[in-house]
């Protein structure tokens, strides 16, 4: 057995040692890529003092992703040039190729894609400052929580899908009813940690607070912000990632323009390599999205990786 | 500066949904300026509460605490208190957990360090400023605390059984070093421990609390020669003196 594989038998009991702050959602978020991540990093973290173990993992982390996309790759083609599959049904790897060059070059993938990433960020900004500030009041206040609880988990489980439509009645087939459904959407998990992180602040430090004479807004700064960051993250990583499958959704019940509008369009002709080419598209905005969290978390809780 | 720290009738009691729970019964005494006591009894006799109380923390329901003939009204600059946990920030540097009482003041950045400088060597945190409590053993992280109380320049300077959640050498070495700090630095010093080895060893009283609500048993000078060595623990005057807390507390 090679060394790596021996590493990865012994670590699934030293994963729970060193991961961070458990996340309502981010356990059980269903994304695959997700969980790799999660545990890539945490796998790393808790192998940190070989040096040379570490060095071989990271080469690892980097070389093994691509390695496999390009097998990915190599297996479509295979299957499609094979002939088993017809090409409206999987087109192969080249058609696709073709269609995102056209797509690119008529500029409709880049208008296309600007409308949904529009649609996502303001989605997102809404979403997640509703969330914040309702979970901050609800982690402090029991009594309001109490009264709420019953219809925040009412809204949430209501299955978007089925009020899509609605929205599109009430706000109109423009951007407002994606807005609200990315909103919408995003709002429950970033919801539920924000009230999860608030609460696990340890009341020795708020103790520690009381002692020195702090001010609410020094407490709130300099105490919960920090102390709930790890779990709001994790929260905000989630929430990231669905913030994209609620524009689309919002924009295939109804909508003139975005890449779920294309894929739409795309479908009723059966142009499959341009659904290819927005699917792609839309995971690599999601990715990006994901990345942009992730990159967040590591300079904000670079002092979660410095263990004795 | 010390002050004389005097804790007048104060009487407390908890009102919880249960039910109440009497912790503190008319406790008097009072701590002369510079001097160091330390307060033993069996857990749960209130020893922590009092503490709280001698912080302003805790309002009791009767009874007041004066420093140096002052009611304290609640937390305040004259007072530091260290608690059993260290209770670092875990997202803060030592330097930065060290001197956030500082900067709840508004200190300005370079005022917080050079006060910060200053007492990273009495405490000997040397080399260790820009550590994460993550990085630390709990005797360290229980320093830092401890340089965390002493940054204001308290006149009293509270301990909530500040050695309770380390290994005994570890416990035995940082009593020594309180010492050194306390003789260094003279200020008046209440601290709760458990043990009655460490109460006579480092204290110039003893106060033993008897349970439920909590009261004052017996007040006992230690009348130990200083500066101490942890010799005087094998001398027959400390062993007189351990027997005689030791009856308190089991009376």
């Amino acid at each position: 057995m090679t060394a790596i594989g021996r590493r990865c038998l012994a670590a699934p009991c030293r994963l729970w040692v060193y991961s961070p702050a458990p996340s309502v959602f981010g356990n059980r978020a269903g994304f695959l890529l997700m969980a790799e991540q999660t545990i890539v990093r945490q796998f790393v973290r808790a192998d940190a003092t070989p040096h040379a173990g570490r060095d071989r993992l990271r080469w690892a982390r980097w070389a093994v992703s691509p390695l496999l996309a390009v097998a990915l790759l190599l297996a479509w083609h295979a299957v499609t040039a094979s002939g088993a599959v017809k090409p409206f049904i999987i087109p192969p790897p080249a058609a696709v190729f073709d269609a995102l060059g056209a797509a690119l070059a008529n500029g409709s993938l880049l208008y296309h894609a600007q409308v949904t990433l529009g649609e996502v960020l303001i989605g997102l900004a809404l979403g997640l400052t509703t969330a914040v500030s309702l979970g901050y009041l609800l982690a402090k206040a029991p009594l309001v929580e109490r009264l709420l609880a019953p219809y925040i988990v009412g809204l949430q489980a209501v299955p978007i899908v089925a009020i899509a439509p609605l929205f599109i009645i009430w706000f109109g087939s423009g951007a407002p009813s994606k807005v609200i459904t990315c909103a919408l959407i995003v709002f429950f998990p970033m919801l539920i940690n924000t009230v999860v992180g608030v609460r696990q602040v340890e009341p020795d430090l708020r103790d520690l607070m009381a002692s020195l004479d702090a001010t609410r807004w020094q407490t709130f700064r300099l105490l919960e912000v920090p102390a709930a960051m790890p779990v709001l993250l994790g929260g905000l990583k989630v929430s990231a990632t669905l913030s994209v499958i609620g524009a689309v959704v919002g924009e295939f019940v109804g909508a003139s323009a975005g890449l779920g509008f294309l894929i739409n369009l795309a479908r009723s002709t059966y142009d499959t390599p341009l659904v290819f080419v927005a699917v792609f598209t839309l995971t690599i905005m999601a990715l990006s999205l994901y990345g942009l969290v992730d990159w967040l978390e590591k300079r904000l809780l670079s002092w979660q990786q410095r263990r004795s | 500066m010390p002050a004389s720290l005097s804790a007048e009738h104060i009487s407390h009691t908890f009102r919880t949904p249960a039910g109440t729970v009497p912790a503190l019964r008319d406790v008097t005494f009072t701590v002369e300026a510079g001097r160091l006591a330390c307060v033993v009894g069996p857990s749960g006799c209130g020893k922590s509460t009092l503490l709280r109380v001698l912080a302003g923390l805790l309002k009791p329901d009767a009874g007041r605490v004066l420093l140096n003939g002052a009611p304290v009204e609640g937390p305040n600059h004259q007072i530091g208190i260290v608690f059993q946990k260290a209770n670092l920030m875990p997202w803060r540097t030592v330097m930065q957990n060290l001197t956030l009482p500082l900067e709840l003041d508004g200190v300005p950045a370079e005022k917080r360090r050079a006060r910060a400088e200053a007492l990273i060597d009495l405490v000997g945190l040397g080399g260790f400023t820009d550590a994460y409590p993550g990085e630390l053993s709990g005797g360290m992280a229980q320093r830092v605390a401890m340089a965390r109380a002493l940054i204001y320049a308290p006149e009293v300077l509270l301990l909530d059984e500040p050695f309770g959640a380390l290994d005994a050498m570890t416990r035995e070495r940082l009593g020594v070093e309180l010492l050194r700090i306390w003789e260094a630095e003279r200020r008046t010093v209440v601290m709760v421990t458990h043990s009655i080895a460490e109460a006579l060893f480092l204290g110039d009283h003893v106060m033993v609390m008897g349970q439920r609500p909590g009261h004052i048993v017996r007040w006992l000078d230690v009348p130990l020669p200083r500066p101490r060595s942890l010799d005087v623990i094998h001398s027959p005057a400390f062993g007189q003196l351990s027997a005689q807390v030791r009856a308190a507390i089991e009376a």
